[in-house]
């Protein structure tokens, strides 16, 4: 099973909290996470309402997988419609949160309506209340956490919180858990924080105890350890320098989106770079990296855990920042840095701090300063607008000064925190935001890595990496490699890649795994936790049936497949140096055959058969 | 000729004292293979995943052909990495 078969019922409204059965036909067809919670929405939230109203639902959902001993098996996700895109928002997460909601007994949590006055959902296995949280509101994430561990006197306690950025109305607020992992994306902080709703505290202390096939399972869990403890990448790379290797490999192959995407390699790159942090400072003789981290039952233990030189002028006076805490990802290094021109290592540390103290995804607020600065530079907005501060590229006084605006939504925080498209509209140059569906791009231009170009506009959470990361193909050489500069074959890589992450954030697991694991290791665990027979074929439908389920509430959201492009700035402008100089993203030479390999129309709607196929719901 | 040498990750321990951000010129025979500029710094071959020159990734096989390299050109080298 792996499943508990039960959910929790907030309804925020009526200050009630219910338990109900799962439907398990719907876990058969959807697996977990972020299919099963999908599958939900889908049928209890109207795709057209308003995303910050009491109709949005939201829901924080585990896989089978989470909470058991299986390597990643840790994640949760959130799942609701997205105030930054208007379409189905799922942001995954680490840490131990997923977990302990796991071991308290709940497959998932689906949160409704909106509390009168703020409040916190405390859960103790099966006993769940809501509880008064005025004292909570304008906290930052790391307040709360300490009052409501401290409140609870339980260290163990496992808590997901929103900043002062969500209650602020930023767009892109993330729900942070365990202090500095984040269900970072499409602004699902933002609708917590909508409802009231301030926090979750769980304590579970049940354990997944209702595993199908026991001895089977540790068998192919063990079989899995094995795999990504000698693999290159998951047994050494990820541990020794985290995501952050990938800087300077990206910025070699040009495609290193920099200074609002205008160019594609950065000059500083080595700077901010994963080797970077393992250099001793002058100031104190350590080095930004004091150690790797891991989530609940990871065996791979990509995170970062940093320091800022206390002699840096962004913490100089603050000692609360001189200790240890989540330190720079790739993609946070990526937006923060090379897209503001910034290689300030100490700096972008610091921002990243402040990002996860008050929820704000640092890819979506480095994008939007990034556009700040080139409206700036274009004389678009002024000194006037920024409170004196001269938001230009490459000054990262500035940076620093923008997340601390943003972090409370107050000043020119509070345009910031509309995202880069809105912030692009209201200033009159909608072209300068480089976003798709409303959201902030990741760190790859797709100039080139071609690939990338049909992920991000095919994507069905806008601007993303995680829902395709063909990168591992056409860069890394994982699993095979393909010229990241041909648009051929492209089409049936993404679907792949998106089919089988899918399946992958619906089982509980980490997608890092899949450096070094293939569904023909991942189905077993399932099949082995699970009732029913679970094939790597299996799980690749069940992918699909996600994709094309989460198509299907775009579209009746109103995101029709014109929205399925790239900014002009792509798609027109070529790459200026690297092996894609002269290059362009060859979007139109992928798109069609993609929507037809889909079953989709050539105007992207779903036809009458491929419905029927995934029995998609009316 | 001169060429840029650059290695990273795990590997950068094989680079010169006198490596500035990773990377060292380095003078080599004009019609010097890849493989035979990463031996030369004692990279075991099995490690050197990812070789691209001046961006551009070479395949294992194309490592032994001569000519590929020309005066100022940068090749940088990676063990299996990822991340995202």
């Amino acid at each position: 099973m792996a499943w508990t078969r039960q959910l929790l019922r907030v309804n925020l409204t009526d200050g009630t909290c219910i338990a109900e059965p799962v439907n398990m036909e719907w876990a058969r067809q959807y697996l977990g996470q972020r299919g099963l919670a999908t599958r939900y929405i889908v049928d209890e939230v109207d795709p057209k309402c308003d995303a910050l109203s009491p109709e949005n639902k939201m829901i924080m959902a585990t896989g089978p997988l989470t909470g058991t001993m299986a390597s990643t098996g840790g994640r949760y996700s959130v799942i609701t419609k997205s105030p930054l895109t208007g379409a189905i928002a799922c942001s995954n997460s680490g840490g131990f949160f997923g977990a302990e909601m796991k071991s308290a007994g709940w497959d998932m949590v689906i949160f409704e309506g909106k509390a009168a006055s703020p409040v916190y959902l405390s859960i103790e296995n099966e006993k769940a209340e809501l509880r008064p949280a005025d004292d909570l509101w304008g906290k930052s994430c790391w307040e709360t956490d300490e009052i409501l561990h401290n409140k609870h006197q339980d260290p163990q306690l496992r808590i997901a919180v929103v900043g002062r950025s969500a209650e602020q109305g930023c767009l892109y607020s993330s729900v942070i858990n365990d202090l500095h992992r984040a269900a970072g994306r499409s602004g699902v902080g933002t609708v917590m924080a909508s409802k009231n709703l301030k926090a979750v505290t769980i304590r579970g202390t049940r354990g997944v105890t209702n595993i199908e096939d026991p001895a089977k399972f540790m068998e192919t869990v063990n079989a899995g350890k094995k795999v990504l403890a000698e693999n290159a990448v998951t047994g050494e790379g990820l541990p020794a320098l985290g995501t952050q290797v990938l800087m300077n490999v990206i910025n070699e192959v040009g495609a290193m989106p920099t200074r609002n995407m205008r160019e594609s390699q950065f000059e500083g790159a080595h700077k901010i770079s994963g080797e970077a942090m393992l250099e001793p400072r002058k100031s104190d003789g350590k080095p930004n990296l004091t150690r790797n981290g891991g989530c609940f039952a990871c065996t791979i233990a990509c995170g970062r855990i940093s320091t800022i030189d206390r002699e840096h002028f962004s913490v100089k006076e603050k000692p609360q920042y001189w200790g240890n805490s989540g330190g720079l990802e790739y993609e946070a290094a990526w937006a923060l840095g090379s897209d503001t021109g910034i290689d300030d290592l100490d700096a972008l540390t610091y921002v990243n701090f402040i990002c996860n103290e008050d929820g704000m995804d640092p890819i979506s607020f480095g994008a939007t300063v990034a556009a700040a600065m080139e409206l700036f530079e274009e004389g678009v907005i002024n000194t006037s607008h920024t409170d004196g501060v001269e938001l230009k590229f490459g000054n990262a006084q500035a940076l620093c000064w923008a997340v601390e605006q943003s972090a409370i939504g107050t000043g020119f925080g509070a345009d910031l925190n509309l995202g880069s498209r809105k912030l692009c509209q209201k200033y009159g140059r909608p072209e300068l935001s480089m976003t798709v569906k409303g959201q902030e791009f990741p760190a790859y231009d797709p100039r080139g890595i071609q690939g990338m170009g049909l992920t991000y506009a095919t994507s069905n959470r806008g601007a993303c990496h995680l829902r395709s990361y063909t990168v591992s193909s056409e860069i890394l050489g994982v699993p095979e490699k393909t010229d990241p500069l041909a648009t051929e074959g492209k089409a049936g890589l993404v679907k792949a890649f998106q089919d089988a992450t899918a399946a992958v954030d619906s089982a509980g697991l980490c997608v890092f795994t899949t450096f070094a694991w293939t569904l023909d290791d991942i189905a077993p665990q399932i099949d082995a936790a699970c009732e029913g027979d679970w094939s790597p074929e299996r799980l690749v439908e069940v992918g699909e049936r996600i994709w094309q389920l989460e198509r299907d509430f775009n579209l009746k959201a109103g995101i029709s497949g014109a929205e399925d492009t790239l900014p002009d700035r792509l798609l027109k402008d070529a790459a200026k140096s690297g092996p894609a100089k002269g290059m362009v993203a060859g979007l139109d030479k992928m798109l069609p055959e993609y929507y037809e390999l889909r079953g989709w129309t050539a105007d992207g709607q779903i036809t009458a058969e491929t419905r029927s196929k995934f029995g998609l719901p009316g | 000729m001169k060429i840029t040498f650059k290695l990273y990750a795990t590997l950068q321990g094989h680079l010169p004292a006198n490596a500035v951000n990773n990377a060292v010129e380095v003078d080599i025979e004009p019609q010097a293979t890849l493989h035979q500029v990463i031996d030369s710094f004692r990279v075991p071959r099995k490690d050197a995943h990812l070789v691209l020159v001046n961006g551009t990734y070479f395949g294992f096989d194309d490592r032994d052909d001569a000519g590929v390299l020309k005066e100022g050109d940068v090749l940088a080298v990676w063990p299996p990495v990822a991340g995202g």
